[in-house]
């Protein structure tokens, strides 16, 4: 096998496709554990601490760059997978098969996908792009413990005054959360793990994931909407 | 199980070759019993077809026992019609009221292109065959089947990957029109026994080589192909196949 059979054989687009989401998985847990500290109710001092850090040593800066690579891996080659299955199918059936054997949402992961996208986009240009590039009149400055730092509390606060923001991010959280659950048990087949012992626990586990995950981000506008903190 | 007769209305795909557009016909079809199997239904159709001077609908069946593969039929809405773990010619008519109406269409996927009516081509899984699905043993004299000690589970799974009969069903129903599970029961079977071994890492690769070749799909577990597959073939199978592949492909030379 040539190694650009990984992106050209079925199997091998798979492979990218299972280790780049599970890669996303487990960087999930890290964004959802920084971003909970905005609930310390320290007026964002730990956040603002941890937000800092997940900027200020090599070591992080190189993992954003594995991370992008990751990122822009799964979603290229998921458009691409999305449109050539699509294409396999020129005549289609007069009568659908629905749910007779498969769910919705293993269904719509391109679509699940795509709205993910747009929401990256979206997300992106309120919190990326500001604080790496071209700043923003709420990313305040502040100093703690003597050391500077940007203000993303302040930010993130401003951001979700918008009600139509708060709206867009809780449709992506629910989009997330359709993708995992196919996603995270799908992940494993690809790579080949699957066995009666283990499958109901990787099931149970990918459900169980989806749910908070999905749910904790999508509190953190809602809790700054309504004022929670 | 009570005997009853029954009208239907038949939705049949009629298309008179590869290059016609086809379209869908209605045929009323009256006294119809309880007790005949699907095929046999169509039979008594094609048998006034044709004392009308009409052309019959060409479907494809051998052995109307379950075990050849051929009878591929796409049912309201699920290949081999609605019941579990079955295939069109053991489908029986007791499976409908009076006053049904039954669409019926033939295999869809770019792969297997309609030959006629409901008739598909489907030599692209022959072609997949021939690319791995064998083992090199010399044939002279049948050797000694205890020969070689074999792992019961092992026998039991490879048992039950080779009962696939290469109905195509799996492409049918998957969104992707995706052969991962026909694939992956073939390679599986052999990859279970030792005498599979001496080709195992080249079956693997060759047969998943020929299968994009021909143009069916990605896998991406949706798991329609197993709820449909009348040999009620595991997708355990699939996730065997993409370890097959990887370890095969990452090992190799080439
Ligand atoms: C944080 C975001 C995301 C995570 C954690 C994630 C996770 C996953 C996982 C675990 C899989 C299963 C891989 C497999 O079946 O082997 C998957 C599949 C897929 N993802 Fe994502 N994904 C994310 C974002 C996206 C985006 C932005 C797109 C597209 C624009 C996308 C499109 C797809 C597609 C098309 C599949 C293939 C469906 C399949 O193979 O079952 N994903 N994703
Ligand atoms: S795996 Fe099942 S559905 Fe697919 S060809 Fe074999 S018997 Fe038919
Ligand atoms: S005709 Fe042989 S399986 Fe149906």
């Amino acid at each position: 096998m040539k190694w650009s059979e990984l992106f050209t054989s079925s199997i091998g687009k798979k492979w990218v496709m299972a280790l780049t989401g599970l890669f996303l998985i487990i960087f999930l847990i890290v964004h959802a554990g920084i971003n909970a500290c905005i609930w310390a109710n320290d007026g964002g001092v730990m956040f603002n601490k941890a937000a800092h850090f997940m900027g200020s040593t090599v070591v992080i800066r190189i993992a954003e760059i594995g991370l992008f690579l990751g990122i822009f891996l799964h979603i290229i080659q998921g458009l691409m997978l999305e449109f050539q299955n699509r294409s396999k199918r020129k005549k289609g059936y007069a009568v659908p098969m629905g749910n007779k054997g498969s769910k919705w949402y293993s269904r719509s992961m391109g679509l699940l996908g795509t709205i993910l996208l747009l929401f990256f986009i979206l997300h992106w240009w309120h919190f990326w792009v500001p604080a790496r590039f071209i700043g923003h009149p709420e990313l305040t400055e502040l100093e703690i413990n003597g050391v500077h730092m940007h203000n993303m509390y302040n930010l993130m606060q401003y951001t979700f005054q918008e009600l139509w923001v708060v709206i867009a991010y809780v449709i992506a959280c629910i989009s997330l959360c359709w993708h995992l659950i196919h996603g995270f048990q799908s992940a494993f087949r690809t790579v080949g793990v699957s066995n009666a012992k283990y499958n109901s626990l990787i099931q149970n586990v990918g459900v169980g994931y989806s749910i908070i995950i999905s749910l904790a981000f999508a509190m953190m506008p809602v809790s700054m909407y309504l004022g929670w903190v | 199980m009570e005997h009853y007769n029954m009208n239907l209305t038949l939705k049949v795909w009629r298309q008179k070759n590869a290059s016609d557009s086809g379209r869908f016909e209605t045929y009323p079809v009256k006294n119809i019993s309880s007790e005949m199997s699907f095929l046999e239904m169509i039979d008594v159709l094609n048998e006034e077809l044709i004392s009308e001077g009409k052309d019959p609908i060409a479907f494809d069946h051998d052995c109307r026992e379950g075990i050849c593969g051929a009878c591929s039929m796409y049912i309201n809405g699920r290949p081999h019609g609605p019941w579990h773990a079955n295939t069109t010619c053991q489908l029986h008519m007791r499976a409908y009221q009076d006053g049904d109406t039954v669409v019926i269409e033939p295999w869809r996927a770019n792969s297997f292109p309609v030959i006629k009516d409901l008739v598909v081509d489907r030599s692209a899984f022959d072609r997949i065959i021939q690319a791995g699905g064998y083992i090199s043993i010399n044939t002279g004299n049948a050797v000694d089947a205890n020969a070689i000690a074999i792992n019961k589970d092992n026998a039991d799974a490879a048992f039950a990957a080779a009962a696939c009969i290469g109905c195509g069903a799996c492409v049918a129903a998957c969104k992707n029109s995706s052969a991962l599970l026909f694939v992956s029961a073939k390679v599986s079977h052999l990859a279970l026994l030792p005498q599979g071994n001496p080709e195992r890492k080249t079956r693997a690769m060759n047969m998943v080589a020929q299968m994009d070749k021909e143009g069916f799909g990605a896998c991406t577990n949706t798991g329609a192909c197993e709820a449909v597959c009348p040999k009620e073939i595991s997708i355990e199978n699939i996730a065997r196949l993409n370890r097959e592949y990887m370890m095969a492909g990452a090992a190799s030379d080439k």
